[in-house]
């Protein structure tokens, strides 16, 4: 049952971001990458850590999407406007990027044993997750994090206040 | 019960809930339409609807059997899919939340223990709070999806006025959590059990001032009905349905609307508790209890429409982002502090 429903949103997830890709209007494009969102959450779900799988939803999917999409439509972006020129250099990039991702998941394949300790073995609790968080390994690196945030936060409100 | 597997069991209940839960909702519903005109046009020294039927008791079952029969009505230059698509979210999101929420308090039937709840997750409360953000999008399609201005105004307000006021009803939701020391929602109200006094209402008094304003907010009633303000925008982002599309949109607002009466009884009036310690919470009495405090949220939802005015955009704004969001940011710090005391 689990691994039908992995395909299921695995594949959805797949064609999404495809579409994210190949639309030309910016507000399907959004609305595509809402549901590769949503679907990237029902497999975290699957892999029995719910509490991440509702922070993709409630950060992505129900703040930074909203955001995207309240931009566009308030520039009221019809079709996507192309510059001629620089097509193929940007072309070119992409491909090598798809390169690089593709050995990189086909080295993590490779090396992927068939019914290895899987996902099932961790505890994915949201006690755990919050544990290992604040653990002496992570704690640095999450106060950093949020430090970083704040200065985002200050430059968003020092640039938004220039314009007034 | 006997001569079934567990997992016919397990089967049969669920189904059983959802009809229930969805059953009761749906009546709900249609129910609050009535009520809410009857009780605005007293509030307003009107009469109301009462032709149809005893005392206008048939007029939700007439509304129902035309909006059923009406054209459906589609702009030239709308976008079919995301016109088409848009109430289809917004009820599916509507229809989602309600399915963590417990109603009423677990009791003793066939030899086991049940509790009207569809799903218990150990993230309850976050995957309300998940779902609940979701439920912009189908108002943010439907506003952009008709191509006309009004809508997409109506739109437009709605993303940024939910967005706004999302950050302080989440926030509103983690003193209660600190306190609980848990997502699930059967956890929270259990800790509220007892005197009134233990209530979140009081122990979690600004976090409760938060939420309240908050969910107002969220479910775009009176006075924070920017989005569909009639004055300026028609009728906001369904200007242009009608018909059934219209009809879903409106019942996708009203469950939104009981969710948040139901939570608002669940994390902070104590639940199917009384409230006063020696009576009964258990059972029977508890859903009375339950049910009296859902009806009287409502009520004051109706009540507020018929008598604040609607506020003006940057005042909403300014009030959600300096007011509400410092208040319930210093709210999580105290309750902490003292949970954080409480622990040594």
């Amino acid at each position: 049952m689990d691994a039908v429903l992995f395909y299921v949103f695995a594949v959805l997830a797949v064609v999404n971001a495809v579409l994210v890709v190949a639309q030309r209007n910016p507000v399907y494009s959004a609305f595509c990458l809402i549901a590769v969102l949503c679907c990237l959450s029902a497999i975290y779900g699957l892999l029995g850590s719910p509490f991440i799988a509702t922070l993709q939803i409630v950060v992505y999917a129900g703040a930074i999407m909203v955001l995207f999409l309240f931009v566009l439509m308030l520039l009221n972006v019809k079709r996507e406007e192309r510059s001629p020129g620089d097509g193929v250099r940007l072309k070119a990039a992409g491909f090598l990027l798809c390169a690089v991702l593709v050995a990189q998941a086909g080295a993590v394949l490779l090396r992927a044993r068939p019914g290895g300790t899987g996902a099932a073995a961790y505890d994915a609790s949201t006690r755990r997750m919050a544990e290992i968080l604040f653990s002496p390994y992570f704690l640095y690196a999450f106060e950093a994090t949020s430090v970083l945030i704040l200065s985002a936060i200050v430059g968003a409100v020092v640039l938004a206040k220039k314009e007034l | 019960m006997e001569g079934l597997t567990e997992l016919q069991v397990e089967l049969l209940a669920a189904t059983v809930k959802v009809l229930l839960v969805v059953g009761v909702l749906l009546g709900l519903f249609s129910g609050m339409t009535y009520v809410e005109r009857r009780l605005l046009a007293f509030m307003q020294f009107r009469l109301g609807p009462n032709r149809t039927g005893p005392l206008g008791l048939l007029q939700p079952v007439a509304d129902g059997i035309k909006l059923f029969f009406k054209e459906e009505l589609m702009p030239a230059a709308a976008n079919r899919l995301a016109f088409l698509g848009a109430p289809v979210v917004a009820i599916a999101t509507a229809f989602m939340a309600v399915a963590v929420i417990p109603y009423g308090p677990p009791f003793e039937a066939f030899g086991r223990r049940w509790q009207i709840q569809i799903a218990d997750l150990d993230v309850g409360l976050l995957f309300l709070f998940a779902i609940s953000s979701l439920g912009v999008y189908g108002i943010v399609m439907a506003g952009w999806a008709a191509n006309n201005k009004w809508s997409l105004l109506g739109g437009l307000r709605s993303a940024a006025q939910m967005f706004s006021y999302e950050l302080s009803l989440g926030l509103s939701f983690v003193g209660v959590i600190l306190l609980a020391g848990s997502f699930r929602i059967a956890d929270i109200v259990d800790r509220q059990a007892g005197g009134f006094w233990n209530w979140n209402a009081i122990v979690q008094f600004p976090a409760f001032l938060v939420y309240s304003i908050a969910a107002c907010a969220e479910v775009s009633r009176t006075p924070f009905d920017l989005p569909e303000g009639e004055s300026e925008l028609v009728a906001g982002f369904h200007t242009e349905y009608s018909s059934m599309r219209f009809a879903l949109l409106q019942m996708a607002e009203y469950v939104n609307m009981i969710t948040v009466a139901v939570l608002a009884t669940n994390l902070f009036l104590g639940g199917w508790h009384p409230g006063v310690p020696g009576l009964p919470a258990e059972g029977i009495p508890g859903f009375v209890w339950f049910s009296a405090k859902v009806g009287l949220i409502l009520f004051v939802f109706i009540w507020l429409r018929g008598t604040l005015p609607r506020f003006r955009y940057d005042q909403l704004m300014s009030f959600g982002w300096k007011v509400l969001i410092p208040l319930a940011v210093l709210n999580i710090l105290a309750t902490a502090a003292v949970v954080a005391l409480a622990r040594r």
